[in-house]
């Protein structure tokens, strides 16, 4: 390559219902390395933007929840394919985000690539290991199975703006849930370039949506959202992860909140368990 | 004009078949070590496909040496790593299925509809399910960090080689053990394909060996005393001896084996979907298949009716070239197999049942039965009691639900069974009643990768599939 | 193949008299209710499972080129819109007659359906073709209208020509259960396409499939408007979301057989809406083929309710002709 060639910059934008927006309220907010070098600018979502998220995951929730867990599996397993492919761009996105070396950074994109196909294994099997066929004192055939709960808001981690990005967000989609991700405020642009993977890895539009910006503005209405089931409060700080509990209370969402995260780590089944609602069925026996 | 159907044939081109395969031990392609070969034909033209190795016990000595040597790195691997492996196979399984599916077609003789439609989108599910175990063994509900158990020595019969094969290999490796398989003498080819997936996949030398051979080479696999593990599925009989091999020797064992399954149809039974679940219980694959519903138990109430009905699809079923897309039903797999329903069938007729068959031309080469009733049929009769492996339906009757579950248990076997009523209360009585490790409910002959699969009794012990099917490859 | 006695086709005199012998259980409300209630039930995952299977057949090569064809003889090329006009009619009309302007030996359609309004200008346009005209009645496509005005609308169609009646059904009285004001109505019109010279308007009982939701509702109203003497059974209007589907006109086919069995009688079916491309044509070719067999696949006993698909037959045609693909612009917008 030249030197003197001028490079061509991505603007970045949302990525909402399977589609490319830039926020509704036209507002950007720049983002800049560890050192305090421009490096884009991202959308700075607003209340609306949030609003359309949660009716585009809402129009996902049937069809991503009715697939068969082996189709989610599949797509889940596609995504870590593409991301794989885009391994450099995420290296240097992250590197540059979150002011790690290069090593460093791209040791964080592998794990998260391996993370997708740890969730990709769970689809068909978190059932088998969180259902249960119970021996009821009587003629009747009872089964307990996993459902998912419906549409999750989701506050990424403010730090791990990748690996803990899709740590929070893979379990939430593994079981058939469809996601609204408020990305890392400092450090979006990964969140927002995970938007392109996923929309090139066969995922339904809608099933996530990624808004970029402050959790401290989204996340009170997500939070008193009609509309929405669940809230994780991963990215949340102590004192905001209290006001939007409070508010979830309101539907009665379940609310995952936040504790100590060791993203390197193995995740277990806590965040899949977290998002599943258990429906039991009794069926009578006899001639 | 009537509205015939034109030849409709897949090409043979998409596969290329080598005039001669060798035995696939430690990564590589090598001819037994005392040169002997044998010949795999198809059954629809009795064409030589390939040439192959037959191995001896020097042979599965070496290759059981090389598994032991990739044991201890592939067991060692972190289960994210084995799993990567596997998905590999999954997603080049997918790729290559078109290929596959024809090789199937051609060396086993079954309809490209059901090793396209059937076989091969369930052998690459297979890995991708037990892919996603390989890092999860410790959720599995065998304790937290439950272990291989080594090398295991599998062998497996011709009616489903790949699917077969995958039953075997993917929990296997997923749980971290390495394998020596046999695949079954008239149906080599699709395992020696498999082999260059593992190369195409990059997965370590030795972790997978394919040996063909005959029986004495599956003999001598299983008593290897260097072997773990010992997995088998195929006729009863061979599973009792191998039971008897490893008696004493402490090597764990899995049996899927032969069975007799009833097909049992009420008179409220969804009459249209009953008659297409009889055929396709009993006429999918030619009827070489284990579980299935070999015996018709129909309600006497709606006796006529449903045979009337189950005639009439039958005369629309097309015996053929297994390669045109639009065969129902393909070759029998080997003379010898045919031979065998020939003389089961004849003895049905002679034993006072009565024999229906629809019009339908049989190629005049290759190994061919038209697809076969039998009405009159009483418990006694050889054609209810014994296996006959190919397209022959006894049907028998009963009076009320406790006389269906007396009949339907009566056999030694006991690997599947169908029911088929509008009642829901009536399907889990009888589910709870049958004696066999799967029973179908108004659908017959369905397989998933997550549910465990494997029989009572004389049909076997252990299961294929699912969470359980973890637990015959580790030590727990 | 079973081969029952002597075929009576639906619209002949000796129909009836077969009906007659089922005549106990349309006796009485209660008799209906317990007869359609006793048909066997549906597996709906087995039924669609057998239409799919059906779907993978691979018609190639000659025995194509005869589904084609035998696909443009069955079909009847409809306009049903608000804007229909006598000229879009007549445009319609002439290509019915002569589908593929650039090939002679193209069989034209079946049938031209329309709105009774429209069967005048039809019937001129097509005199002397051959080819039908089939008239929507009975306040199609809701049928919601009292009795009076659903026989007048089909007296009306029949007096102005029309070969054929697609009235639909009162899909609220078939909820709610009230089965014999359903037979009652289908009766009516029966009557009421009857001509003064003896003769009849051939009838097609329209299900509307997508509004009654169950399988098993499916079957029990094919074997109503059977007893209740329809000539033609046929799957819906086109005008809502589910139209023909494989498994709803799978099951249809199965209790036409049925039906013929049980009464001798043959009954035609006509899937409609949705049916686009020559490959979905096919599959509906093959299940009858395979369920009813050779006896069927003739336009007396098996059409085609569609506009769109005519064009893709014949560009599949020209394909078949040419060995090129062809285009939208070589085949006709009318």
């Amino acid at each position: 390559m030249s030197e003197s060639r001028l490079g061509v910059l991505k603007t970045y934008k949302l990525f909402v219902g399977g589609k490319f927006p830039r926020s509704e309220s036209g507002r950007v907010y720049e983002v800049t390395d560890a050192k305090g070098n421009w490096l884009a600018n991202a959308p700075l979502a607003s209340r609306k933007d949030a609003r359309d998220a949660v009716v585009a995951a809402r129009k996902a929730f049937g069809g991503w929840s009715g697939a068969t867990a082996y189709n989610r599996g599949q797509i889940l397993y596609r995504i870590a394919e593409m991301l794989e492919g885009r391994r450099e761009q995420f290296v240097r996105e992250v590197a540059e985000g979150e002011g790690l070396s290069k090593s460093k950074a791209a040791a964080v994109v592998d794990a998260a690539v391996d993370r997708w196909v740890w969730y990709a294994g769970w689809t068909d099997k978190i059932g088998q290991i969180a259902g249960a066929a119970n021996p009821v004192a009587g003629p009747y055939f009872n089964l307990s199975t996993t459902e998912p709960t419906g549409v999750v808001a989701v506050l990424a981690p403010q730090d791990s703006s990748f690996l803990g990005l899709v740590s929070v967000l893979a379990p939430v989609i593994a079981t058939g849930n469809t996601a609204v991700v408020v990305t890392s405020q400092k450090s979006p642009l990964p969140a927002l370039s995970l938007g392109e993977v996923l929309a090139t890895s066969d995922l339904p539009g809608g099933v996530v949506n990624v808004l970029s910006g402050k959790a401290a503005e989204i996340g009170p209405h997500l939070a008193a959202h009609s509309d929405v089931n669940a809230i994780d409060l991963t990215g949340a700080d102590a004192e905001l992860a209290t006001a939007l509990e409070t508010a979830a209370a309101e539907n009665l969402k379940r609310v995952l909140r936040p504790r100590d995260e060791d993203w390197s780590a193995e995740p277990g089944t806590d965040r899949l368990l977290a998002f599943l609602e258990t429906k039991t069925v009794w069926h009578p026996i006899g001639v | 004009m009537a509205f015939e159907y034109a030849p409709a044939p897949e090409s043979r081109s998409v596969v290329d078949i080598a005039p001669s395969y060798g035995l696939f031990i430690d990564g590589e392609f090598r001819p037994a070590e005392d040169g002997k070969v044998f010949k795999t034909v198809s059954p629809s033209s009795e064409e030589v496909l390939s040439e192959v190795a037959q191995a001896g016990q020097s042979d599965v000595d070496a290759a059981v040496r090389a598994a032991r040597k990739a044991f201890e790195k592939w067991s060692a691997l972190p289960g994210s790593e084995r799993a990567k492996y596997l998905f590999r196979i999954a997603r080049i399984i997918q790729e290559r299925s078109r290929e596959l599916a024809v090789l199937e077609s051609l060396d086993n003789g079954k309809p490209i509809r059901e090793s396209r439609d059937a076989d091969l989108p369930l052998v690459a599910a297979h890995f991708f399910y037990y892919a996603g175990w390989a890092d999860k063994l410790g959720h599995a509900g065998f304790g937290a960090d439950p272990k291989p158990l080594g090398v295991a020595g599998q062998v497996i019969p011709w009616n489903f080689p790949l699917l077969m094969l995958a039953w075997k290999i993917a929990p296997a490796l997923a749980c971290g053990n390495t394998v020596v398989l046999k695949p079954a003498e008239t149906t080599p080819l699709s395992a020696l394909f498999f082999a260059d997936i593992c190369r195409q996949a990059g997965l370590p030398k030795g972790v997978v060996n394919i040996l063909t051979g005959d029986g004495s080479t599956g003999a001598a696999l299983v008593a290897h005393p260097d072997v773990n593990k010992v997995a088998f599925t195929g006729s009863t009989e061979v599973g009792k001896a191998i039971a008897r091999t490893v008696a004493g020797t402490g090597k764990k064992l899995t049996l899927e084996l032969g069975g007799k399954a009833a097909n049992i149809v009420f008179e409220d039974a969804p009459i249209d979907q009953a008659v297409e679940g009889i055929v396709n219980g009993i006429f999918f694959n030619q009827g070489h298949v284990c579980c299935a519903g070999s015996r018709l138990l129909v309600q006497e109430s709606v006796q006529d009716e449903l045979l009337e009905a189950l005639k009439r699809r039958m005369s629309t079923l097309r015996v053929g070239d297994p390669l045109d897309k639009n065969t129902d039903i393909g070759a029998i797999n080997s003379a010898e197999q045919l031979a065998r329903i020939k003389s089961l069938a004849d003895s049905g007729e002679a034993e006072g049942a009565q024999r229906w068959a629809p019009a339908c031309e049989l190629p005049s080469t290759g190994y061919w039965f038209a697809p076969t009733l039998f009405t009159g049929v009483s418990q006694a009769h050889r054609i209810a009691r014994e296996e006959i492996f190919g397209p022959v339906l006894s049907v028998l009757t009963f009076r009320t639900p406790a006389e269906a579950v007396e009949k339907a248990n009566n056999t030694p076997y006991g690997l599947s069974a169908g029911i088929w009523t509008e009642k829901g209360s009536r399907i889990l009585w009888m589910a709870d009643k049958l004696r066999a490790g799967v029973v179908w409910a108004n659908t017959f002959n369905k397989f998933d990768p997550t549910s465990p699969f494997g029989g009572y009794k004389e049909s076997g012990f252990g299961r294929e599939g699912g969470r359980h099917g973890l637990e015959a490859y580790l030590n727990v | 193949m079973q081969t029952p006695g002597p075929i009576t086709p639906a619209y002949s005199p000796q129909a009836a008299e077969r009906l007659a012998s089922m005549a106990d259980v349309t006796a009485s409300d209660a008799a209906l209710r317990r007869f359609l209630h006793g048909l066997p039930g549906v597996d709906a995952v087995g039924l669609e499972g057998r239409a799919a299977t059906l779907g993978t057949r691979s018609i190639k090569t000659t025995a194509k080129a005869y589904a084609i064809d035998l696909a443009i003889s069955m079909i009847d090329l409809t306009t049903l819109e608000g804007a229909d006009t006598p000229g879009k009619v007549r445009a319609l009309c002439a290509k019915g007659v002569n589908p593929d302007p650039t090939d002679r030996t193209t069989p034209k359609v079946a049938a031209i359906c329309v709105y009774p309004d429209m069967v005048k200008t039809a019937k001129e346009a097509l005199d002397g073709s051959g080819i039908h005209v089939a008239s929507v009645a009975t306040a199609f496509p809701a049928g919601r209208a009292a009795l009076p005005v659903k026989l007048a609308d089909t007296a009306d169609a029949v007096a102005a020509g029309a070969d054929e009646i697609d009235m639909v059904i009162d899909r609220g009285a078939f909820l709610s259960g009230r089965y014999m004001q359903v037979f009652e109505e289908i009766k009516a019109v029966k009557a009421a396409c009857a001509r003064p010279d003896g003769s009849a308007a051939h009838l097609k009982v329209i299900f509307e499939n997508g509004e009654l939701a169950t399988y098993d509702n499916i079957r029990r109203v094919s074997w109503l408007s059977m007893l209740a003497g329809a000539d033609f059974i046929k799957t819906s209007t086109g005008k809502v979301a589910v139209n023909a589907t494989p498994p709803n006109t799978l099951l249809m086919l199965e209790a036409v057989r049925d039906f013929r069995d049980a009464t001798g009688v043959q009954v035609g079916v006509k899937p409609a809406g949705g049916i686009r491309t020559t490959k979905d044509a096919i599959k509906y070719l093959v299940m009858v083929n395979e369920t009813l067999g050779e006896q069927w696949l003739t336009p007396d006993w098996f059409r085609f309710g569609a506009s769109s698909l005519l064009n893709d037959l014949l560009m599949q045609r020209q394909k078949l002709s040419t060995g090129r693909y062809s285009g939208p612009d070589y085949v006709t917008v009318d």
